[in-house]
């Protein structure tokens, strides 16, 4: 397993809105494309890993990454979404594909 | 089949494959990969067979013995919700293995989860084993987040309306076991019974536990 200790805490605590950000990636990325500059609630902290884009390429996968579980609600997701409007979709990204979303800060 | 095979190489093992069906460009490259770390020393072909036979001991049969043990026992299942991995090492005296951290989730009448990885068939094999070909598949990935309760419905859940639902994705460090709702008529049953009604679809989320016969 990849956990790791951070230095910092979680930038995020649950009920913190957030954005995914909306940037390409290359290789090995865990941060599905259909999220991307997606709008979330964050529901937890599930705890810190070695960051997988960089432990796949042999790397010490460092700094380590704070993971969250992120809901989105399903009619933001898909615009021709057929289920109930409170159908939701959870998923893990971690914090350095993560906006705070409440001021619009691009980083 | 034999117990050695010919790759132009000078050792001498049991071929390791998943079968016979057309080989694909990923098993090629998986096949040159393993068989140079072998060559080089790195592994040997005993440490790959003993780790597919770790990973393949594990089967369904272990998640239904946790959820019925969660049905019966409401003290465990607040503490397997709140620690899955101690919780389930110090009851059934197993090792959860450190490739990943189990989350439980669970159904309710009003709530339902039902899980996916939609990058690549993340699973929660330390409890359930091997995953299904269908979960696999590029169209249970793609169509359960776009379709949930079309996909459900084909899986025989009929979601009420009222229900809400919550898909799960896989992505990163976090396996997730479903503890599905238990069936009506089952207060008298004790775990081993309750076990024989979970399927692995209800730990999914993709199926219901069975009805009492």
């Amino acid at each position: 397993m990849t956990t790791a200790t951070a230095n910092l805490p979680p930038r995020f605590t649950p009920g913190t809105i957030v954005r995914v950000s909306g940037r390409g990636s290359i290789g090995h990325c865990r941060t599905p494309h259909y999220l991307r500059g997606q709008i979330g609630e964050v529901v937890s902290v599930e705890g810190c890993f070695r960051d997988p884009e960089r432990i796949a390429y042999n790397r010490p996968g460092l700094p380590p990454q704070y993971l969250y579980r992120v809901r989105f609600p399903q009619t933001d997701l898909w615009p021709a979404y057929g289920g109930d409007a409170t159908d939701m979709l959870e998923a893990n990204v971690y914090e350095n594909w993560l906006e705070s979303a409440d001021t619009g800060t691009q980083e | 089949m034999s117990t050695t095979h010919d790759h132009g190489r000078d050792h001498d093992h049991a071929p390791i494959s998943d079968g016979d069906s057309p080989v694909s460009k990923h098993e090629v490259l998986e096949t040159a990969l393993r068989e140079l770390l072998i060559e080089k020393g790195v592994i040997t072909a005993e440490q790959v067979h003993a780790q597919i036979d770790t990973m393949e001991s594990r089967n369904p049969g272990l998640g239904a013995k946790i959820v019925a043990r969660a049905w019966s026992d409401p003290g465990f299942r607040a503490r397997l919700i709140a620690e899955p991995r101690a919780t389930i090492e110090s009851a059934f005296g197993i090792d959860m293995w450190k490739v990943a951290e189990l989350v439980v989730l669970e159904n309710t009448d009003d709530l339902h989860h039902v899980v996916v990885c939609t990058l690549c068939s993340c699973y929660p094999r330390m409890v359930l084993g091997p995953p299904p070909a269908w979960y696999k598949s590029t169209a249970y990935r793609a169509r359960v987040v776009r379709d949930p309760r079309g996909v459900l419905e084909e899986f025989g859940v009929d979601l009420p309306a009222a229900t809400k639902l919550r898909v799960v994705d896989s992505t990163a460090d976090m396996r997730f076991l479903v503890i599905p709702v238990r069936p009506d008529g089952t207060d008298g049953m004790d775990e081993a019974a309750l076990a024989g009604l979970v399927t692995r679809d209800s730990m999914i989320g993709t199926g219901s536990a069975k009805q009492p016969v």
